[in-house]
Order: structure tokens, then sequence, then C-alpha cells
């Protein structure tokens, strides 16, 4: 019902269904109560209260929890509705109005080289979303070349290489502890010459975002990328791990300042957590989610559909 | 974005504190607000409701309502109600028999390879022989990762590919440590979810033929609500024995600890500090109740500053302070001592009320008003800086020039540090380490008067 009000076609595609299983775990959990609560109560304070706190527990946030809660009761009043049912269809409309990205994503634009940066703090799931999104661009005809920036963790350069060799890709790597910089600046090279590739998608390291002097090198990073291709990066993903709570939006913040990150890839959605947290980054920094993590296998990965998000984490 | 705990209580008890006398109503206002700062902080809701009830049991009491100064009373009682819900620091249990079998498990990504290196390195250091096993099979280039870490610290690592099962593979550690008499084998296992069934049969697995004395929960303290469910659904599979915390060097308020600590009731026993091997620290509950609360994490500071700045200096720092001599010397003295703590983020993020400001302001800026401050009191004569009251405005102009900055400069560094002595004053210097009493446990931390106390 939500998806022919947003206007789209009434059957799921294969993206929003592996999309929609995954989150299954959620909608049963917390958010799964979000529907059964517009069910059996009529609309009372009661209501909105206990509304407020299922977004809360969706990692959603106090802020833009209550924001949400105060929208829906006033267009409720307003549009003098009296069901719940309907009550609970704006909720979701306002959701996914947040979610809505305002903006295409930069990947498909026609250009020579497209380059991508993959940052995030430690353990997030850069490493593995970059081979998935190898993969994924790869079954869409792209050439695709991964460079190892991620100079610093122990093993992080022989990592990529295998996800490098799952997804059919060249890997453009220098030894561990080598200049991240100088490693773009080569990946680039040698995306544009000798593997003439037409997407870059470059590994940094998981990094603290209150740790100046490694906020301060991905400034660097892409300094290097911008000299050597017009506008480059054109987009830089924030990965951001669905099970972290508040501090999501601290993260959000501080790598859109330093790393001018242009959109999130939410990981680890097969788990139970919901990523509520994405509501905040998107409403408050306008950073919008462009991809999701499923898995820990190379096809579990999916473009974010608003729409099918909101579906998942409320419930039908 | 989102205001910083502390001062959302504060906002709370500033209201009460004009009102005067303290109402039912009135806490009930001040417990909504506790509870959204907690949430906030990533504590769970439902933690959070039983934690809201206890506080607001002892608020409504005589000690809260009778006092002049409520809002330091409920903070007093929070703070209080947190150190006892983190609970007491416990060691590792390394008791019977040799070798003992340390696992650990956790989430995706959470700091379990890490944390083994450094769990290794901490018993090394402590004369034990540790050996490290790779366990996860899974993540590509997992077992590198270990194997280049234990190198590092000079710890062996056990491994036998990817291809043999877990649970094969730690039982063969295990009777590689009694032969080769290791003294502790600490199993690295691979990151799951919890409700992975299959995943979570091989701990049970590892664990039937390793029987370890401590099966540690790795929490990465950005975690949010779910963090309980983890916790469950992790204890009910393999009975955690106690939790470890990482990342608690960013910025994450780490309110999932109290959660896990909560539904599991096993102890907290280190904190992960950074990404470098010797970055652990025994868990402190009080330390970890500030930063929940919002309060920085100041211990750690005074930790590091110890480490820079000698018990002389500081007692020196300490004396002038008690008897109002503090002047621009001293202030030039601590600005110097305070560059080589480290980058201003760091410091700034631990100090209470800061940590929030570091967001805010541009860190360069920061820095460079750093050395502005530096070059105007270096300017000054030393007569000038042991007697600012003699600073009139000839002197000013002179200063401005000399230090190339403006008279405005100078004069605002001059009225911010007549404001910091007043407020030395007031806070009514208590004293080092040695007056660490329970009473100084107020609204500001202690380790805050210690701060300007010459940091000690
Ligand atoms: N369940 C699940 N696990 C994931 C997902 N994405 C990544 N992981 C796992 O999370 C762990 C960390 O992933 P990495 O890709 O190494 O994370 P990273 O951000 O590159 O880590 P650092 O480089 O160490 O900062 C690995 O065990 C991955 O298999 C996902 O969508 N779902
Ligand atoms: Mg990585």
């Amino acid at each position: 019902m939500l998806r022919n009000l947003f206007g789209r076609p009434s059957k799921a595609t294969e993206d929003d269904v592996r999309l929609e299983n995954s989150l299954a775990k959620t909608r049963s959990g917390v958010f799964g109560r979000l529907g059964s609560i517009f069910q059996a109560n009529e609309i009372t304070d009661e209501l909105w209260e206990e509304l407020e706190e299922t977004l809360i527990l969706g990692d959603v946030g106090v802020p833009v929890a209550q924001e949400l809660v105060e929208r829906t009761q006033k267009r409720v009043e307003r549009e003098n509705i009296k069901a719940t049912r309907d009550a609970y269809l704006i909720l979701q409309q306002e959701m996914v109005r947040i979610l809505t990205p305002a903006e295409p994503m930069r990947i498909d634009d026609p250009r020579l080289l497209t380059i991508v940066l993959v940052v995030g703090v430690n353990g997030s799931g850069k490493t593995t979303t970059i081979g998935k999104m190898a993969h994924w661009y790869k079954n869409r005809g792209r050439k695709v070349v991964l460079g190892a920036a991620d100079t610093f963790r122990a093993a992080a350069i022989d990592q990529l290489k295998i996800w490098g060799e799952r997804a059919g890709v060249d890997i453009i790597a220098h030894e561990p502890g080598a200049d991240p910089g100088a490693v773009v600046f080569d990946a680039v090279r040698a995306s544009q010459e000798s593997r003439q590739a037409d997407l870059l998608i470059v590994d940094t390291a998981g990094r603290l975002q209150t740790k100046y002097n490694l906020m301060q090198e991905l400034e660097k990073i892409k300094r290097v990328a911008a000299k050597q291709v017009h506008r480059a990066p054109h987009e830089v993903f924030l990965v951001l791990d669905a099970s972290t709570g508040q501090n999501a939006i601290s993260q959000a913040k501080s790598f859109k300042d330093s790393a001018g990150v242009t959109g999130i890839i939410l990981t680890k959605l097969d788990g139970t957590s919901k990523g509520g947290a994405v509501l905040s980054i998107n409403h408050e920094l306008g950073v919008p989610v462009r991809f999701v993590g499923t898995g820990e296998q190379i096809a579990d990965f999916a473009e974010f559909d608003p729409v099918a998000f909101v579906e998942g984490l409320v419930g039908q | 974005m989102f205001e910083s705990l502390t001062d959302k209580l504060q906002g709370v008890f500033d209201k009460l504190a004009r009102q005067g006398k303290l109402t039912e109503a009135d806490v009930n206002a001040a417990m909504r607000e506790v509870r959204l700062a907690l949430l906030e902080a990533d504590v769970n809701y439902k933690v959070v409701k039983d934690f809201v009830a206890r506080v607001r049991e002892r608020a409504v009491g005589r000690e809260v309502m009778e006092s002049l100064t409520p809002a330091q009373q409920v903070v007093k009682i929070v703070n209080e109600e947190l150190i006892e819900l983190l609970g007491k620091p416990a060691p590792l249990n390394l008791s019977g028999q040799t070798p003992h079998v340390l696992m650990l498990v956790g989430l995706q990504g959470s700091g379990k390879t890490t944390m083994a290196a450094k769990l290794a390195l901490r018993l090394r250091k402590s004369g034990q022989r540790p050996i490290l096993v790779a366990a996860d099979i899974y993540r590509p280039a997992a077992i590198q990762q270990l194997e280049i870490l234990g190198k590092q610290i000079d710890v062996p690592v056990h491994s036998e590919g990817t291809s043999v099962p877990a649970a094969t593979i730690a039982k063969n550690a295990v009777r590689l440590a009694r032969e080769k008499a290791y003294t502790t084998v600490i199993l690295d296992t691979a990151g799951r979810l919890q409700i992975d069934d299959q995943m979570m049969q091989e701990l049970e697995q590892v664990r039937m033929v390793t029987r370890p004395s401590e099966i540690l929960l790795i929490v990465d303290a950005m975690t949010g609500q779910e963090a309980v469910h983890v916790a469950e659904g992790f204890n009910q599979r393999v009975a955690l024995t106690g939790l470890i915390m990482t990342k608690i060097d960013g910025d994450a308020r780490g309110g999932a600890a109290l959660s896990v600590r909560q539904v599991t009731g096993v102890p907290i026993k280190f904190l992960g500090t950074g990404e470098k091997l010797p970055d652990i620290e025994p868990f402190q509950p009080d330390r970890l109740a500030g930063r929940i609360l919002g309060m920085g994490d100041v211990l750690s500071l005074i930790e590091r500053a110890q480490e820079t700045i000698t018990e002389e200096d500081a007692a020196a720092m300490e004396r002038k302070l008690q008897d109002g001599n503090f002047d621009f010397e001293d202030f030039r003295d601590q600005l110097r001592q305070i560059k080589k703590l480290g980058p201003l983020t760091d410091i700034l993020g631990m100090i209470p009320g800061l940590n929030r400001m570091t967001k805010e302001i541009d860190m360069n800026e920061a820095e460079g008003s750093l050395k502005v401050t530096e070059a105007i009191i270096n300017s000054m004569t030393a007569q000038e800086r042991r007697n600012p009251s003699i600073l009139n405005a000839g002197r000013r102009r002179r200063i401005a020039a000399g230090s190339g900055t403006t008279v405005q400069d100078v004069n605002q560094l001059v009225k911010q540090f007549r404001d910091m002595q007043k407020l030395m004053k007031e806070m009514g210097i208590t004293g080092g380490r040695k007056g660490k009493q329970r009473r100084g446990r107020s609204m500001l931390p202690r380790g805050m008067s210690n701060m300007f106390g010459g940091m000690n």
C-alpha cells in the first residue's frame, strides 16, 4: 500500500526482496510492534508515547523519534484521521520522506573514470562492502579496479586481495605501512592507463572520527584524487554498521566534514539491529543511504530503497 | 546537534534551582530528562526504565527534597546508581590448572582479533606464556592478521588454515599448549550474529572441547539498543564469564555497557582504548559512569598527564593554586605541558563540557589560538606575568604590538585568566590524590579540580 502511495510498481524487485528478508527479523521484533500498536489501540496519548519508545528502541534517536511522532500527530489531527491504520500509514510516509535522497548518485554519470572513496570507523564493514560493490558494478558492465589504501591494519591488503579475486577485479596495492596517498595516486594512474578502468573503489583504514590526524589523512587522500581527476572523488561512502547507536550521527557528521561523505552504506542488516540512526543522519545532515549490506557473501548487497526499508522496519 | 548529557541535566536542575523547592512533579520532569539523556547515550530503553525508577525512588526521598542543592544531589544519585550497576572491576580468572583458555566471542567487527593480541601482550608482560589461536576460518585474511599481530608482540600463533573446523584447531591448540607449557590459550573466534544458529553451534563446540576459564564477549562501545539482544544471545548459548568493551577511545558514550552488564550479570573486565596493542585498560566503573554521563574521560587525561608531568611540578602547581598565587608564568607552564599531552582534539575530548566543543570548533583554529595565547604571554615582562594586576592600558598595547595581536585579544586573555582564577577559588581545590575522599563526588568530577590543580 505504501508502495502505491509513492508511485512504485506494486511488485517488489529482487533487491527489495533481499532487503525485506534481511529485515524480517527486525520486523518481527521491535518494529513489528509498531504495526500492532496501531492495530490494537484507538488514537490516544499512550499510542503516541508507545510509538516514540518503539522508534527509540530502533536506534532512531530521541530527537527524530519525537519529531516523527509530532509530525504524524499533527497530520492526523489536521486531516481528521480516526483509524489507527491510516495514522500508521502516515508515519511510514513521513519516514520514507526523510529517507528519500534529494539527488541521484553520481556513480553512473558518464565520465572516463569515476572514483569512489570508502571510509568508516574500525570494523564497520568497509573492505567486505568494497568486495560486494565491485561484484555489483562488474555485473553491471563496469570495469572496476580496487585501491588498497588501508596500509595500516594488519593483513588489510591481503583481505582486499581476496575480495578482488572473488569479484574478479584488479587491485592496486603497495606494501603495508606505505603512504595511503601514494597508493591512491598509483591506483588512479593504473585505472586510467594500464587497466583502462572506469570505476576505481578505494578502501581506507578504519578510523574513529575523533582522531584528528587520521581524519586529516582522509583529506589528503581526497586531494590526491582531486588533483588527478576532475571533481574526484565522485562519491565518498561512509560504511555504517547497523548495530551502531547514536554515535552514528557523530560519525556521519565528522566524516562529512573531513571526507565530504556523500552517502551511507548500511551494513550488517542481516542481524537484529535496525540501523534506525540513518533517519537522523539523512534528516539532520542530508546524507542519504545508498546501499545496504545484508550478509557476508558477495551477493549480499543491494541498492537502498527507502520504501522497502520502511516496510521492512515497521512491517506491513 | 545533541546536547551532552551533562548539559541536559544541568538544564533541568537549573530549572529546579530557580523554583527553589523541589516538588514531586519537578522530580518527574527531571527523571524524564534523565531518561532521554540515557537513551541518547545508547543505554537500552528497558534498562533505562528500571534505572530511572531506582533513581526516582531515591530522589523523592529526603536527601534530595530537603537539600539546598537538589540538582547536585540528583546527579550524585544518578552517578552512584550508574557505578553500582556497572559493577565491580574483576580480573581475569586464571585459577586452576594451566593452560587456561580464554575464548573471545562477539559480533563481526567488534574488535576480537585486536583484543586477543592485546590480552596476549598484557599476559606476556605479567609473566605468563600465552599462545594465540586463529579460530576464525571465515573472514578473509583473519589468520594473517592474527599472525602479524602475534609477531609484533612476540607471542606464538597457532593456525591450521581455513579448511579445518574451528573446534579442531582450538582443541589442537590446547594440546599443544599443554605439551609446550604455555599458560594461557587465547582463542580468536570468527565474528557472528547471535541469531546465526549454525555459527553459534560452532561456538558451543569450541567451548565443549576447550573448557575455557573465560568466555569474553567483545562489545563495541558504539553499539546501540540491540546490545541487550546480542548479549542475551551469546550468553544463552555459551554462558559468558566477562565482557570487554572496545573502541572506547572514540566519542561514543558506551551506554551499551550498562545494557549488556544488566542482561548478562557478568563483570566488565577490560576496555580497549586504541588501535595499538598496549591500548588496553582494566575496567573502572566510575570512569565509565562519567563517560556515560557525558563527563568526558578526565581520569584518562590525568593519567596521561601523569606520564608527562613530574610529581614535583604538579605538587608545586597545586600549592600555588591553593594559595591563590597562580600567575601567568604558571599559566604558560601549563599551556606548554598541555601541548606535550598531544593534539588538542584528544585532550578536549576528555574534558567534561569541552568534549562537545571539539565537534564544533575548528581544531586548527583552536591550535592557533593556543599559539596566540602563548605569544601574548611571551610578550609580557616577567613582572607582568607574576603580577597581572599591573597590566594597565599602556602595557596591554605594548603586549599586543609585541605579540602581533590586538588589544582586544590581550584583554580577552586577561579576563579569561581572571575568570579561571575565580573559578579555581570557588571550586576549593581539595588537594591531590592524598585527599581523594569519597565526599568529593559532586557535580564536577573530582578529576576536574585536579585538572586545574596541576594535573596530578
Ligand atoms: N553479517 C554481516 N557481516 C558483515 C557485513 N559486512 C561486513 N561484515 C563482517 O564484518 C566484519 C568486518 O568487516 P570488514 O569488511 O573487515 O570491516 P572493515 O570496516 O574493513 O574493518 P577495518 O578495515 O578493520 O576497519 C567481517 O567479519 C565481515 O565479514 C554484513 O552485511 N553482514
Ligand atoms: Mg578494512
